[in-house]
């Protein structure tokens, strides 16, 4: 068992940044080459102004007319992608690896605290699911990928859970955990999780064109 | 894995998609297919295509969901997952029936509004994605019949509407005689070189509609304006070739315009109340021709009136008395922002105006855009019955106190004809022209 968490905490977790940066470097590069090969007029209709004015409505819950339709959704949404960035990042187990492996330190979640937000990142998944499932226009245009995301998004939080509170075989569970950590980040880029790197290029794109040449509000 | 939840069955005849189809080889759709999305696509289909969520929450946004009791099949995403996705999944190895039903939906159940842009979080361009497919369709030669013949006289006459060479200036010349029983030194100046404006109209104008010709020469003449309009071919603005996704002819009916307006040595474009001839000039043409933004100034009606009366130009002799509701076209209004404009209008010519809501660039599209109403008598009840939102929209404002619905775009105007007659709305509809002539002040 000691053999297994040493391999995912270690050269798999090596691997897995290595993806995950890499590959969302390589992605955007890609983009950015595709761009200047086969759509360079995309690059004069961009605005910094435009982008972020769109970028920021979107980013802060209820400002957008979609954003008030939706309330229900909004809250869970941004609950969900907000604790799913700060629980990795600052909790104390975390930030004691990011110590020890990278020298790097910060600020940390208590552990309670980060608790709460993994149930919540937990229960926000639940309720994507349940949507995904009830919701005609949402079934429609799901495939098998959705729930598989899915599924890779709310491992390593549901491990995470379970080990933290010891309920199952501990050290299992860890290695199971950091596994799920692992493939959630090598994931990002190569699968729809790239929403991530990418939403803010269509958004800034969109709101460059609104902006610039429709002179109307994209949100 | 997804299944229908409201399969609707589309039985319409039309001869462009009908006939078109069965000259289809899957080798043909094939190749066709791949070779529009390799050589004509780029970064933003590929992005969009990977970037999208699949969580819906673009439906809401599109007037055929909301009028269709939510079924999916007509979201925005929806309708993208029944065509390119489709197209991309299987490396075009799609069958000729796949290309009927996709011509339908990308013809005849998105009027390229882009309102779903504008809730989609990533800002993802549905619109965009359905006029690839509408090039797909085009390359493939399965465009419905009427909205081809459309493409056909713009590619002959170089008007939309096979306006002879003669019958153009023939009808300014009737026009102008008949304008000047009401005002003796009226003229409509053609050939003008150095006027400060060109104005431009769509064919549809001097075909069916010429007492616009009429208002416009009196308001012009009235605001002392420096104006002319081409003789010869280049006097028609308006675009359909832009929706059939013949780019092509987009490009040569564009420069055609440019060019006559560089001949005559103007110093701007004005154009009629027309939505989708002003995104042609003001978007879409442009850019094909390598313009990023257009050669020469150009000022939809909307703005133009607004300067008008701004300045002082035009008087208005006594508001408008029966209260109006103002349509905001899309092609102008989230195509160019000029809600504000046409509110200052709406409000210097009449006495009451009351708001439809939403509005402005939230306004419900009319469903006759993006060339819908152009696929002709076999899809109407497609548009009307598509947008039992608008009706419903309408119906309110009208519960509200409006007796009028001004519509400053033709096929806005056009579209919103047939909703309110099926409906049984009651609501008068005008152009701003009609309105600005009954209530200026003229010569005695
Ligand atoms: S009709 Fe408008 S809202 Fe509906 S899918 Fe097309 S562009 Fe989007
Ligand atoms: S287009 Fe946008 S709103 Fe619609 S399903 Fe995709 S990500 Fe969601
Ligand atoms: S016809 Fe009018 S409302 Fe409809 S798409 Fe054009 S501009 Fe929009």
């Amino acid at each position: 068992m000691h053999s297994f968490y040493n391999f995912v905490s270690g050269p798999l977790a090596w691997i897995a940044f290595l993806l995950f940066i890499g590959g969302s470097i390589f992605r955007i590069g890609r983009m950015l080459v595709l761009v200047a090969q086969k759509e360079p007029f995309i690059f004069t209709y961009m605005s910094w102004r435009y982008s972020f004015r769109s970028i920021l409505h979107w980013i802060v819950p209820f400002a957008t007319v979609n954003w008030r339709r939706q309330p229900v959704l909004t809250v869970v949404t941004f609950a969900f992608h907000l604790c799913l960035l700060a629980v990795p990042v600052f909790l104390l187990a975390h930030a004691v690896l990011w110590e020890d492996s990278f020298g790097i330190r910060w600020w940390s979640l208590p552990d309670t605290l980060a608790d709460t937000l993994t149930v919540i990142v937990i229960l926000g998944a639940v309720f994507f699911l349940v949507r995904r499932i009830t919701r005609p226009e949402v079934r429609f245009v799901t495939s098998a990928s959705d729930y598989v995301i899915l599924a890779i998004v709310s491992a390593p939080f549901i491990t995470g859970f379970l080990a933290y509170h010891q309920w199952f075989a501990y050290p299992l569970m860890m290695g199971l955990h950091v596994l799920a950590g692992d493939i959630m980040l090598a994931a990002i880029p190569f699968t729809r999780l790239s929403h991530m790197i990418f939403s803010p290029f269509t958004r800034a794109y969109m709101g460059s064109e609104f902006g610039k040449v429709r002179h109307a509000r994209d949100w | 894995m997804a299944e229908p939840s409201k399969q609707e069955k589309t039985a319409v005849v039309d001869d462009g998609i009908d006939v078109g189809v069965s000259r289809l080889t899957e080798e043909k759709i094939q190749s066709v297919i791949n070779s529009v999305i390799d050589n004509e696509t780029g970064v933003r289909l590929k992005t969009y295509v990977e970037t999208c969520i699949h969580c819906g929450l673009c439906s809401e946004a599109c007037h055929y969901y909301l009028s269709h009791d939510k079924d999916p099949h007509y979201s925005p995403v929806g309708k993208v997952k029944q065509t390119i996705w489709e197209m991309i999944r299987k490396k075009g190895r799609v069958s000729p029936e796949f290309i009927r039903q996709a011509a339908i939906i990308a013809h005849t159940q998105c009027n390229l509004c882009k309102r779903c842009a504008q809730y989609c979080p990533f800002g993802i361009d549905i619109a965009y994605m359905m006029s690839i497919v509408r090039r797909i369709i085009h390359r493939l030669g399965v465009t419905p019949l009427y909205i081809q013949d459309t493409a056909h006289s713009h590619s002959v006459t170089m008007n939309q509407m096979w306006v002879k060479g003669d019958e153009w200036p023939d009808t300014l010349q009737w026009q102008e005689e008949e304008a000047q029983a009401e005002i003796p030194d009226l003229r409509i100046p053609l050939e003008k070189e150095g006027a400060d404006i060109m104005y431009s109209v769509i064919a549809p104008e001097p075909k069916f509609q010429a007492q616009l010709l009429y208002q416009a020469a009196v308001i012009m003449h009235v605001a002392g304006v420096d104006w002319t309009m081409p003789a010869s071919v280049g006097w028609d603005n308006s675009d359909m070739a832009m929706y059939t996704g013949d780019n092509e002819i987009m490009g040569r009916i564009k420069r055609a315009h440019f060019e006559t307006a560089e001949r005559l040595k103007v110093k701007k474009i004005v154009m009629g109340e027309c939505g989708h001839a002003f995104r042609s000039v003001y978007d879409m043409g442009n850019r094909w021709l390598g313009w990023s933004m257009p050669p020469f100034t150009i000022v939809h009606a909307i703005e133009f009136y607004y300067d008008l009366i701004k300045a002082g130009r035009i008087q208005i002799a006594r508001k408008f008395k029966p209260p109006v509701t103002l349509h905001d076209p899309c092609n102008v209004v989230r195509g160019a922002g000029l809600g504000e404009k046409a509110r200052y209008v709406a409000h210097a010519l009449c006495e009451t105006v009351i708001e439809m809501y939403p509005n402005r660039e939230h306004n419900y599209c009319c469903c006759a855009g993006g060339g819908v109403i152009n696929t002709g008598p076999p899809f109407k009840m497609a548009r009307v019955e598509g947008n039992r939102v608008k009706a419903e929209q309408l119906f309110e404002t009208k519960t509200k106190g409006a007796e009028v619905l001004i519509a400053p775009c033709h096929n806005c105007h056009s579209g919103l004809e047939d909703i309110v007659h099926h409906y049984e709305i009651g609501l008068e509809i005008k152009f701003f022209s009609d309105i600005i002539y009954e209530v200026m002040e003229k010569p005695a």
